[in-house]
């Protein structure tokens, strides 16, 4: 009885009708919200929610307002799966909608497989650079990188969410503990004493010499937080001392352990690749006598040592390129000109749309003309 | 002659159009033979008509000069005109150029009130005055400027553009310019000279050290600020692209260069002109055409189609017929003549052709697909919505679909002239945006969307209206009107949903995502989910005929928030086409379909055409709607 209920309740138009409508007022609500927000906070809050909460400016509670996109989308497609199943079995003149929604339901999941699995990074090249490694556009980790060797480095790198943890971290590569006495996840730093900024109680590194501050989250879509952290190292239950962590902090802070060297750096997270990419030559041309630009350019070489691959790629607006389960795309560039930076999108659901939009739009245009013609036809006989 | 009318009435149309194609030859200076000279402005080659269009348009709101002088009417075309500007300034700046509307601007400048249009000699004295307004107000970001801020700001524009013309054939203050050339030329030896030895600490002719320096700063300016290039590549094998303006080919002579016969031409033009020697200025562009159409013969083509396409006004001449279309089909209903129908049908036919062709010379000239920017989708709604009107009135012949194209038609002409007021239309498209194939397929597709979505808007409110205020929406006419809606929903479904999907994969491959919830973006995606939600509805009997109505005209302002609302927005990476102006009337627009929606609830027993149908007037009227299923679903 319950589930019959459940059953015609998941199966409605009504629902779908009423889903469609609550859609547009997210979409509208959410996009208005983008002015304030900024794009990236908006859309998490709005589309890739399940609940959108609101609360009053400055209060610490919010309560839930309006279904977010990931209900609506979810119900949206139990809605759609399950009518089909109940309603629709197969008949040729419903041909044109059972493909237009095979088609919808391959876009939703291929979106809701973007979501969870693609990763956006960057890869910032100078001419005649080279790099195995993209770097995140906003998370950050801590690097120890032990450089005895002079050769190689080996690296441990602990994400930012770890450190924001505050605790103590044990890595079996390291011969110390990590203590983290203090993160920022935005802050600013100093080398003078300011109204706001306290002095850092690091004990050796950079540290010393500076005053430090928390700031706010940033919202703007084109900016984004620079953390800083206050770390003690201990080993046998010693300190070694207490160091200060920043992505403000370019020059490497080391330390020497056991005949060993380290080096502490709080960067940009990076994700390192089997190949590498060197960036050849880049263009920025623009229309005579105007500031639009015409186009922008950057020539790669590829390499991959495990496959002996070793070419060109011409990278440019509206022409990535796809290789080793990456698409590297023209984003933006130097001042100078003389450097490009690549987005390399890693998106193993990229083919859905392509697929869903061919479905759908083959569908619509069979149910569209399958009533068409026959009208037309109709009109026209005298 | 009843049965001839509305063939009549194209003839009379289409003869207006074309013996407008062949106007009588020019007396005295050849202006429009100037006027096709091609010019490289906006990274563009472009003629000298298109530069003075534009100009005026952005200092007049123009594409022309008429005023009422001493003795009567004056006109001058907007070639015309360039020509006084450019050569002969000084009359220039006694024509009323310059279209100043805020009264507190005109207060602040102490100018009458009663007056529109200004000339630069009004204006010489206040430049220091508005500069200083300016260079304040430019701090001010632009979507938080006030009108009188927004004025000021126009004018200053107005104001360096015209004083960048005025400098880009010729010297300020200069009478002969070809003399003053060969003096150049002939001083340039001494100059130069004199350069060196001061420069190297030796005695040094003053007067030739200081005649030079003056005339260099003087080509220094005409090369800093010369507002179009002018002069052609001196190696076209090179590079097409190298235009320079009058003041750097001049200059190349102090570094061995030599002068390019196109100066030298441009001089002789100048100075002909300031002598008030017709003969002598169209020898001088007679040979200069011939000069260029040897080396630059693809140039020179474009100039004059361009100069063609200009003088041709399609769109202008398309609004005109569009509007007679629109007014005798109306009146066609009030007194069912067929002929008048039958007029507004041919009529609507023959400004889609012209229609057409504007838009079709438009992508020849440009290379591109119909829409590459706002201004575009302006004109490319209009001659999508006419097309499915037109189809709608073959298949009805009720004048509706007659009606609903001439209006669209209209209405869609008049904002493309408005969005044209910010100058060239036919600028260079950005570097993501240089892709003819997303242009043809995502763009197109998107544009036939928001078109249908009108269209089906239009509809419903003829349905409204129809129903509410007379007793003529019978259940046939309402059921067919239903039928026509629900059809050209449909079709706005399809071209909105795979628009925007096109739209999303085009991301993908510029941007490295496919949906990133960006305004417009979202924009399109609102149409689509409404224009599902009208569809869902229908067929799950949630609305009959009227709910369809106004969930259709509800379209309208879904629509037009996408079409111009996001872009008012300023974020996101589309944000190409921001303009505040538009603001008002979109809101005006929400507006007026706010009402009609509620006019559109209001229980049948106040709809005229419904009063005698309903036998249970006061019980359940609002509920019951028309109590009949819908007929397509």
């Amino acid at each position: 009885m319950l589930l019959d209920k459940l059953i015609s309740f998941f199966t409605s138009l009504k629902l779908t009708v009423v889903c469609l409508a609550l859609a547009v007022v997210l979409v509208f609500i959410g996009t208005l919200a983008q002015v304030d927000m900024g794009l990236y906070k908006a859309q998490n809050a709005f589309f890739r929610s399940f609940i959108v909460f609101w609360g009053p400016q400055g209060a610490d509670w919010k309560i839930p307002v309006f279904p977010g996109g990931y209900l609506i989308g979810g119900v949206l497609l139990i809605n759609l799966v399950a009518a089909h199943y109940k309603r629709f079995g197969f008949r040729r003149d419903k041909l044109g909608i059972i493909i237009t929604h095979l088609g919808l339901i391959l876009l939703l999941l291929g979106q809701l497989a973007t979501d969870l699995l693609s990763r956006e990074s960057n890869l910032h090249l100078r001419i005649g650079e080279a790099r195995n490694y993209s770097e995140s556009d906003r998370l950050t980790e801590l690097a120890v990188i032990d450089t005895t060797d002079g050769d190689t480095e080996k690296v441990v790198a602990i994400p930012d969410s770890t450190l924001a943890e505050q605790r103590e971290i044990r890595n079996a590569a390291l011969p110390f503990t990590i203590r983290v006495k203090q993160y920022l996840a935005n802050s600013s730093l100093s080398d003078q004493a300011q109204p706001g900024f306290e002095k850092c109680p690091a004990t050796a590194g950079a540290g010393p010499r500076l005053w430090m501050k928390e700031e706010p989250r940033v919202t703007k879509m084109d900016a984004r937080d620079v953390p800083s952290a206050l770390l003690e190292l201990e080993a046998n239950g010693q300190s070694l001392g207490s160091w200060l962590v920043s992505e403000y902090l370019r020059e490497p802070q080391s330390v020497t352990f056991a005949h060993h060297t380290y080096t502490l750096a709080l960067r940009l997270r990076r994700y390192y690749k089997p190949f590498s990419l060197q960036l050849l030559d880049f263009r920025h041309d623009i229309y005579k006598g105007t500031e639009i630009p015409k186009n922008f350019s950057s020539r790669v070489r590829v390499r991959n040592a495990a496959t002996g691959e070793d070419r060109e790629a011409l990278i440019y607006m509206n022409n990535p390129l796809r290789y080793g389960g990456l698409t590297f795309y023209q984003a933006s560039f130097d001042p100078d000109d003389k450097g490009s930076i690549l987005q390399v999108v890693h998106n193993p659901s990229w083919l859905t749309p392509y697929l869903a939009c061919l479905l759908v739009g083959a569908g619509l245009t069979i149910q569209f003309l399958a009533h068409l013609i026959p009208f037309v036809k109709r009109r026209l006989t005298p | 002659m009843k049965k001839w009318l509305p063939w009549i009435l194209v003839a009379a149309m289409a003869a207006w159009v074309v013996t407008a194609l062949f106007p009588p030859p020019e007396k005295g200076f050849q202006a429009r033979e100037f006027g096709q000279l091609p010019v490289l402005l906006n990274g563009r080659i472009q003629p000298f008509d298109s530069v003075a269009r534009n100009s005026l348009l952005q200092i007049r709101t123009k594409q022309s000069l008429v005023w009422s002088g001493e003795t009567g009417s004056e006109h001058l075309t907007a070639s015309q005109w360039l020509l006084e500007v450019l050569m002969k300034s000084e009359v220039a700046d006694t024509r009323p150029a310059f279209r100043i509307d805020s009264p507190e601007l005109l207060g602040m400048l102490k100018l009458p009130e009663k007056e529109k249009y200004f000339s630069f000699n009004q204006l010489k004295d206040k430049l220091d005055d508005i500069e200083r307004q300016s260079d304040r107000i430019q701090g001010v970001e632009p979507a938080h400027r006030t009108p009188f801020e927004k004025q000021v700001m126009r004018l200053q524009n107005a104001l360096v553009l015209y004083q960048r013309l005025k400098i880009t054939l010729r010297p300020p203050n200069s009478d002969d310019f070809t003399a003053e050339l060969a003096q150049f030329q002939k001083a340039l030896g001494p100059g130069l000279a004199a350069v060196r030895a001061r420069e190297a600490g030796q005695k040094y002719d003053e007067q030739a050290f200081g005649d030079f320096i003056q005339s260099f700063s003087v080509f220094n300016d005409m090369a800093r600020y010369a507002y179009a290039l002018v002069v052609p590549p001196p190696n076209p094998e090179a590079s097409r692209d190298a235009w320079e303006t009058v003041g750097t080919n001049v200059m190349r002579l102090a570094h061995g260069g030599t002068l390019s016969p196109a100066v030298q031409s441009y001089a002789a033009l100048v100075t002909a002109y300031r002598a008030n020697q017709p003969g002598q200025f169209n020898a001088a562009l007679d040979s200069y055409r011939q000069w260029l159409g040897e080396r630059f013969a693809p140039e020179v083509k474009k100039g004059q189609r361009e100069f063609f396409y200009n003088g041709f006004q399609a769109f202008y001449k398309a609004l005109v017929i569009y509007v007679l279309a629109f007014v005798l089909a109306c009146v066609s209903w009030f007194n069912r003549s067929e002929v008048l129908r039958r007029s507004a049908f041919y009529l609507i036919v023959l400004a889609w052709i012209i229609h057409t062709v504007g838009i079709g010379f438009r992508m020849v000239l440009e290379g591109r697909p119909p829409v590459t920017n706002l201004y575009s989708s302006a004109v490319f709604i209009g001659w999508a919505a006419a097309i499915l009107g037109l189809a709608l009135e073959r298949l009805y012949r009720d004048g509706l679909g007659a009606a609903i194209a001439s209006l669209v038609g209209f209405v869609t002409l008049v904002i493309a002239h408005n969005l044209a007021l910010a100058g060239d239309t036919m600028e260079m498209l950005r570097a993501v945006l240089d892709t003819n194939f997303w242009l043809a397929t995502h763009v197109v597709a998107v544009t036939l969307g928001y078109s249908a979505t009108f269209v089906a808007g239009m509809l419903a409110i003829f349905y409204l209206i129809r129903g509410l205020f007379t007793s003529t929406l019978d259940k046939d006419t309402s059921k067919g009107l239903a039928r026509m809606v629900y059809g050209i929903v449909c079709f706005a479904t399809l071209f909105s949903f795979t628009g925007t999907v096109l739209g999303g994969i085009w991301a993908d491959q510029s941007w490295g995502r496919f949906w990133g919830w960006d305004p417009k973006e979202n924009g399109a995606l609102l149409i689509v989910l409404w224009n599902a939600a009208i569809l869902h509805a229908r067929w799950g009997g949630l609305v009959r005929e009227r709910g369809l109505m106004n969930m259709a005209i509800f379209g309208n302002i879904v629509t037009s928030w996408s079409w111009f609302g996001v872009n008012m927005l300023g974020v996101g990476l589309h944000a190409y086409g921001f303009m505040d102006a538009a603001f008002k009337w979109l809101m005006i627009f929400v507006g007026s379909q706010v009402a009609l929606i509620a006019l559109g609830l209001l229980p049948d027993r106040y709809w005229k055409s419904f009063q005698g149908r309903s036998p249970q007037p006061a019980a359940a009227p609002a509920a019951s709607g028309l109590k009949r299923r819908p007929a397509a679903a």
